[in-house]
């Protein structure tokens, strides 16, 4: 497992390669890419900063890891996310996972992504024609997270 | 002591990212420590005020009213988080 947060770019390629390097019980990867947006509420994104909790951050990633491996059978799992200034196009978080099966690996990565955006503690301030705004949770992400809890 | 950390938002408009408060010894758990700051009036009233969203970790794991704290513990106050 490993779970990194970072200001540079990640190349998705290198890391999946590495995440399943030399392993033959690999027989499913998943990933998932998370990417910013030029629009959010309505209103047009010239970039956003995002700041995180250092030290908390990687520990509440970690955990959500471990409880995905407790959950499903899977073999790996990769969490890059990052933090600083973004622009619309940017890539902002990655999550992979490695399993014998489609099936698991899917569930996996959805799950860590729904739990990571309601308990990561990182938080997105936006740039806008009518100036900064930090960005509000929305409950639909707190649905996401909670429907796992009567999944499985 | 404890350390007591802002993020984001709060860090903005509370005017610190962090400090270290002395605990009375009434204050023993996270609800306690919020009823102190909401004490200084203004702005903390107001943002950290019952109902406002505010979320708290306490050692870097998310924490509710009734968590103890204790000297030596690192607190958190931020909003609602808004990563991935």
């Amino acid at each position: 497992m490993a779970v990194r947060i970072q200001t540079a770019d990640f190349d998705v390629g290198a890391e999946i390669a590495a995440l399943r390097r030399d392993n033959p019980k690999v027989g499913a990867v998943a990933s998932f890419i998370g990417v910013v947006r030029d629009v959010n509420e309505g209103g047009a994104v010239a970039e956003m900063t995002l700041e995180h909790y250092p030290g908390m951050t990687e520990k509440a990633i970690e955990e959500i890891v471990i409880q995905a491996k407790a959950r499903w059978d899977i073999l790996d799992a990769l969490v890059v996310h990052r933090v600083g200034t973004l622009k619309p196009t940017d890539p902002i978080v990655l999550v992979v996972v490695t399993g014998s099966h489609r099936g698991e690996a899917f569930a996996a990565c959805e799950f860590i992504m729904d739990y990571l955006k309601t308990r990561a503690p990182f938080w997105k301030k936006e740039q806008t024609p009518q100036g900064t705004r930090w960005v509000d949770a929305r409950a639909t992400d707190d649905i996401a997270a909670e429907r796992w809890r009567l999944k499985g | 002591m404890v350390t007591v950390l802002y993020f984001a938002r709060l860090r903005e408009s509370l005017g610190k990212s962090s400090e270290q408060i002395a605990l009375p010894t009434t204050v023993r758990d996270l609800e306690g420590l919020r009823a102190l700051l909401i004490a200084r009036g203004g702005t903390w009233e107001e943002e950290l005020a019952p109902g406002r969203p505010v979320r708290a970790a306490v050692n870097q794991a998310m924490a509710h009213g009734d968590t103890q704290i204790a000297d030596g513990d690192e607190v958190a106050f931020f909003p609602p988080v808004t990563g991935g």
